[in-house]
């Protein structure tokens, strides 16, 4: 297989700031991860692997960059799954740079002595960055805020009670002068830095073009490069299945494909859009897709995957094209100049396969608002609350009138081997009254929507049960207390204080 | 009146920490030519190895050597007790994940790159992979043990109720964030030094030697710190630190293996999981006359620990409970699974879960409060007329659980929480919420008598800042710190004075691991025996000096008051110095008044039993099986505390850590014996938003320890683990209210389970 890469954009070294010091390096491996790089060529040995997949945040180091509105964006990000050419004009922050000068403690490493929030020490670092992003994010500290910050990070020693105190305490803390120095210097750098296509590596190469034709023509003329994003998945192909992927082009350096443009229908999502963008523009329009949100891989992950990422990835046990299936979201396709629409439905042909041509790439998605008549809810069913896969996914869009279901589509995952529509489920809704409970029949028109399969997760029968349990929850008056704010409401109704 | 013990103090390396400076295995500034070392693993269960081919591997750009069985010198085993653990496969691999060669290369990508080229055929056999499967065929390691009092039989055909039944409680991963790590340095005149991440240096040290066929004065462990452990490192570190220091001697070359995470869940073995069968009869009040264990442990391919575990199991069977006819027989099942090891709590956890399934499931069958039930049983309290024996002939005489529990009852709300959920749960469908109160009961003292042994080594300088060093490793429970306390306390120093060096093989020799809970009660002891012996010349020499005796010499706030003469623990050190005293002492320790006749099955083999009880409270939503937890209240008794926030911290971690065990985690093995949960992204363990929503836990206002321990302090690091068994039966109390029968719970009560037995399917 071919590794070169028919491009005109000359080579250069992958530049960016590194603990206030400005960087070039040319990365003998353009899949070098950016752990790696820090521990074995920086000797830069507090951020710690362990785990190389993005799941445990001992690794965690602070991104900041400048957003396409001009503010700076300062997120936790897993460096095991960053690939070093990803950095290119960005700042990185890592834990050897968050005391002051003089080993002066910052206000977090401070609050996490004194609470006693280390125990063997080994995830503290990347808890430190955790709460230092959230920190130069301006949180206010609330424990559900603090717990959706750390969801990422975990801790096998404290059961976290120490570390929550000490993040809440941060509340009333000032921040140092010293700090907002580094903040302002770093900022006059990223002012300071054109994002200019790049291109590095000498027999592999990492190419990221920062004009959308080229970007195009680029992935037309080079099928057998890798098209790559945030890395939160392809990350992992590199340090768990060891593959050795020829070539990669980048979507993340064409500023429009950044951006998230609103209609009166609905909304444009860029591929270079991430999640915790998504997150926070939509919040308004679909509090469900919020909450889901949430609960979707941690915030390291957020801040690095893109939805257009999550979506092309097809996952059968993705968290975002169920819901979007239940939406009637729909992709922007492009091949070189041209352009085409499809239907997420349409979009997942079977396992892993999908309908991009050779060349192709996914452009945007489209998501359209919910009208006054239609009602979304989503319920993920994972085994760990957060920072968990889901065993089954389920996404339910009613247009109803005077209480009756007039069109339903509704969106699994985890049932089969993409993400799908339960289309005889969704013709047996049609007409049913919101509020009345069904349960038996509806279980056999899951049961013959899907055949879902035993694996780590959940048994196929389980899959089932709950699939009927979620369609049902679905026209249920009562809404679940485990998920979301309605856990709190139960606390506070209940006898424990 | 207490200066540096008894009081809240932030972990010895806690700046470290959280600057990032802490340093592990991984982190050592390794010399330039440092090669490592990438294990090629068994995919088959069961088998023999046909062909062998690694000439292309070795031909591979990057790879120095590729070691095999061939070129071990001495021998080919890296099990802590019965010579059972190949460290590299020989004709046979005997599960998935056996190490069958090992890469050494100039870094891991070029060995994972050449590994591609390997070729291994192996002739698969049929695996025994279940307990199930170990049992009808009798796949047994050792004939089955059994310790018993009384007459368990004839006790339940003449009670008023009986119950019998079956549980299966699932195995745990350590997930200790930092992998297993090992670095070996090649001396000159054949020696090796070895870093590692290790529970266990002499044990390392032994294991390194007899492979190399080295004797063991040839061979240096060192170990500054873990980043975890919990049991995982007190055996499982031999392997990596073995085939670093064959590596290292076969190169000539520093050689560093640290285990990627994929690989050290598929190496290394974890807590055992068991299915209890279990007999009891009771009387109306549900007092029980006499239970039947049946103990059947999955062990793995290989002894490892299991034997002492599942003697812990057997021993903990009774837990809080005086059981006056008790029968427990343990069955160690030998399976084609990696082969399991020490996990916090060593087989009691396991033993616990028998006897609190047996009381929940006997106050279902008599409509009360299990409570109510288990009052009815605890060992009476030490201040009590007359005191229990345990099945094995330990007199219970320290007991503080009715007490503790009294207390805990009334600050938690117990009985009006009670009534008010069965009030809300009747209102409910779908959302059950369940509360449950469980105590605990742990022995504390290795079963092996021979191994409640400790050395340290105290140096005064003359500048009056001291070296300690002792036997006991830093895991993060925070030995280092409680044992400077202890020598601070002893000196009347600051223990800013103090400088703990890593554990060192050549500094204490013939240690014990760092296990059981006993890491302060042996090595605090030591240090202060060391501490106070070094003391006692400087107080001698002094009192010579000043013409006084050396009850007159005061060592209190850095200072040494002799007589009206006030000098600086510097000065005095000095002086001693000048005065040619020894400033430097070795201590040692050995439990008192334990022994075990393993045979007969009785003994007293625990100094002494620490106390704890914990009410969870859950909701579930029984369609779905989604459950959280509501709140937690936690009375644990530490004795009179070293160190009340580290204490705290070992009870809070060790309650979630046991909630992840029997709620969460799940252990899940294909049915070709490979490990399908082998990464975080499939092993799930608790995550911040998984604690109950309110907590409340304190410290048992103990008087101190009634056994003879070290500034009365009690054991801490297992205790709290078994806590988290009352997040299990609160979850079976909220399945009560889904039907009639009993909803026989199996741990870990995941939401499938959950929804499950709600069904009662």
């Amino acid at each position: 297989m071919s590794k070169a890469i028919t491009t005109t954009i000359e080579t250069r070294p992958v530049s960016f700031m590194l603990n206030g010091e400005v960087i070039a390096v040319a990365p003998d491996q353009v899949d070098m991860t950016l752990l790696n790089w820090l521990r074995q060529s920086r000797h830069l040995t507090g951020s710690k692997e362990g785990c190389a997949e993005g799941d445990c945040g001992a690794c965690s180091v602070i991104i900041s960059r400048k957003q396409n509105d001009g503010s700076i964006s300062h997120d936790a990000a897993n460096a095991c799954i960053l690939l070093l050419p990803m950095l290119d004009g960005l700042v990185v922050t890592t834990i050897e740079y968050i005391a002051g000068p003089k080993g002066a403690l910052h206000p977090v490493q401070e609050a996490m002595v004194n609470f006693h929030g280390s125990q063997c020490g080994f995830c503290t670092p990347g808890f430190v960055i955790s709460m230092v992003a959230g920190w130069r994010q301006g949180m206010i500290w609330a424990r559900q805020e603090i717990e959706d910050l750390i969801a990422g990070n975990l801790c096998r020693c404290t059961g976290y009670g120490p570390i929550i105190a000490a993040a809440e305490s941060l509340s009333t803390a000032k921040r140092p002068q010293w700090e907002e120095a580094r903040l302002q210097e770093e900022a006059a750098w990223l002012e300071a830095h054109q994002i200019t296509s790049l291109k590095t590596g000498e027999d592999r190469v990492f190419v990221a073009p920062n004009d959308l034709e080229d970007l195009s023509k680029t992935i037309a003329e080079n099928p057998h490069a890798q098209i790559i994003a945030g890395a939160t998945d392809i990350g992992l192909w590199v340090t768990k299945k060891h593959q050795i992927l020829p070539a990669f082009i980048s979507v993340m350096r064409v500023p429009e494909l950044q951006e998230i443009i609103e209609d009166e229908d609905g909304f444009l999502i860029g591929c270079g859009v991430s999640h915790e963008t998504a997150k926070v523009r939509l919040a308004d329009a679909f509090p469900q897709l919020e909450e889901l949100w949430r609960r979707f891989g941690s915030s390291q992950v957020r801040a690095t995957g893109t939805v257009c990422g999550n979506l092309a990835n097809g996952s059968p046990i993705g968290d975002l094209p169920p819901a979007l299936l239940a939406l009637g979201a729909s992709l922007t396709l492009r091949h070189g100049d041209a352009e085409r629409c499809v239907t997420l439905d349409k979009f997942y042909h079977d396992y892993m396969v999908n309908d991009l041509k050779d060349g192709e790439w996914v452009k945007a998605v489209y998501i359209p608002k919910l009208r006054a008549d239609q009602h979304l809810m989503i319920h993920k069913i994972s085994r760990r609350f957060d920072q968990d896969i889901s065993a089954v996914m389920g996404a339910f869009c009613y247009q109803t009138k005077d209480g009756m279901v007039t069109e339903a589509r509704i969106g699994f995952g985890g049932m089969a081997a993409v993400p799908a529509r339960a289309l005889k489920t969704e013709a047996a809704m049609v007409g049913h009254k919101m509020g009345e409970s069904f349960d038996a029949e509806m279980r056999d028109c899951i049961n013959a929507d899907f055949t879902p399969i035993d694996d780590v997760r959940a048994s196929a029968s389980y899959r089932l049960s709950v699939a009927s349990a979620l369609l049902a929850r679905s026209v249920d008056e009562e809404p679940s207390y485990l998920a979301g704010k309605g856990i709190e409401a139960l606390t506070l109704n209940g006898a424990a204080e | 009146m207490s200066n540096s013990v008894h009081k809240a103090m932030p972990h010895e390396s806690a700046v470290l920490h959280v600057t990032g400076a802490a340093r592990y295995v991984d982190d050592i500034r390794a010399p330039q030519n440092t090669a490592v070392i990438v294990p090629g693993l068994s995919p088959v269960a069961k088998g023999k190895i046909k062909t062998l081919k690694l000439d292309d591997v070795r031909a591979h750009d990057g790879v120095i050597t590729v070691l095999t069985a061939e070129d071990i010198p001495g021998h080919n085993d890296v099990s802590p007790v019965f010579g059972d653990d190949p460290m590299l496969a020989e004709g046979e691999v005997h599960y998935a994940g056996q190490i069958i060669y090992a890469v050494v290369a100039e870094d891991v990508r070029s060995a994972r790159a050449a590994m591609k080229k390997a070729v291994v055929e192996i002739e698969a056999e049929t695996p025994v992979l279940t307990i199930d499967e170990a049992m009808a065929g009798a796949h047994f390691l050792d004939k089955p043990w059994t310790v018993a009092t009384g007459d368990a039989e004839r006790a339940i055909k003449s009670a008023a109720h009986q119950i019998e039944g079956v549980l299966y409680v699932g195995g745990q991963e350590h997930f200790y964030l930092e992998g297993q790590a090992a670095l070996a340095i090649p001396e000159e005149n054949n020696q090796v030094t070895i870093h590692v991440s290790s529970q266990h240096p002499t044990e390392i040290q032994h294991k390194v030697a007899e492979v190399l066929g080295y004797a063991f004065h040839d061979v240096q462990v060192e170990v500054r710190r873990m980043g975890g452990g919990f049991g995982g490192k007190e055996s499982q570190g031999n392997h990596p630190a073995c085939l670093s220091a064959l590596a290292a001697t076969v190169t000539g070359r520093p050689v560093k293996m640290v285990y990627d995470r994929d690989d050290d869940m598929k190496i290394t073995g974890k807590r055992h999981d068991i299915k209890i069968s279990y007999r009891a009869g009771f009387n109306d009040d549900g007092r029980l006359e006499g239970v039947i264990f049946d103990q059947a442990l999955r062990c793995g391919m290989s002894f490892d620990l299991s034997k002492a575990i599942s003697e812990r199991a057997v021993l903990h069977a009774d837990n809080a409970y005086h059981i006056p006819n008790l029968d427990v027989t343990a069955y160690l099942c030998r399976t084609n699974t990696p082969s399991n090891t020490a996990f916090r709590g060593f087989g009691g956890p396991q033993g616990m879960m028998g006897i609190e399934r047996v009381i929940d499931e006997i106050a279902h069958h008599l409509k009360r409060d299990p409570l109510e039930v288990r009052k009815v049983n605890f060992y009476p309290d030490h201040d009590a007329n007359t005191h229990g024996s345990t099945h094995y002939g330990q007199v219970v005489k320290d007991s503080v659980i009715n007490d503790l529990v009294a207390k805990l009852e009334e600050t938690s709300s117990y009985k009006r929480r009670r009534s008010a959920i069965e009030d809300w749960n009747k209102s409910s469908a779908s959302v059950k919420r369940g509360i449950a109160l469980t105590p605990v009961k742990f022995g504390i003292s290795f079963n092996k008598t021979m191994l409640n042994q400790a050395g340290a080594l105290v140096h005064v300088y003359t500048d009056g800042t001291v070296m300690l060093n002792h036997g006991g490793t830093e895991m993060g429970q925070g030995l280092f710190t409680k044992v400077k306390q202890i020598t601070a306390e002893v000196f009347g120093i600051a223990p800013e004075l103090i400088r703990t060096t890593p554990t060192h093989t050549g500094k204490v020799p013939n240690t014990s691991a760092t296990a059981a809970s006993s890491g302060t009660d042996l090595n605090g002891m030591a240090a202060f025996n060391a501490a106070s012996t070094i003391k006692a010349r400087m107080a001698d020499h002094l009192a010579t000096l000043h013409q006084c005796t050396a009850e007159d010499v005061i060592f209190k706030d850095s200072q040494v008051h002799v007589k009206d003469t006030v000098m600086s623990f510097a000065e005095a050190s000095n002086l001693c110095w000048q005065g040619r005293i020894s400033l430097s002492s070795t201590g040692y320790y050995a439990t008192p008044e334990i022994h075990w006749n393993p045979e007969e099955g009785k003994g007293r083999p625990f100094f002494y039993y620490a106390y704890g009880a914990a009410v969870t409270e859950v909701a579930v939503d029984v369609k779905t099986g989604e459950h959280r937890l509501l709140s937690v209240d936690i009375l644990h008794d530490a004795g009179k505390s070293i160190n009340p926030a580290l204490d705290l911290g070992q009870i809070e971690g060790g309650y979630i850590q046991g909630v992840g065990w029997l709620t969460l985690e799940e252990v899940v093995y294909g049915n070709d014996g490979r490990l399908l949960s082998h990464a975080p992204a499939t092993y799930k363990i608790p995550a911040a938003s998984d604690r109950p929503l309110a907590q409340k836990i304190e410290l048992y206002p103990s008087k101190g320890n009634l056994s003879d321990t070290i500034y009365k302090s009690k054991a801490v690091g297992e205790p709290p683990l078994m806590l988290g068994m009352s997040a299990f039966f609160a979850l079976s109390h909220a399945l009560s209210f889904t039907g009639e029968e009993y909803p026989a719970l199996n741990a870990p009560a995941t939401a499938e389970c959950l929804s499950m037995t709600a069904a009662r399917q």
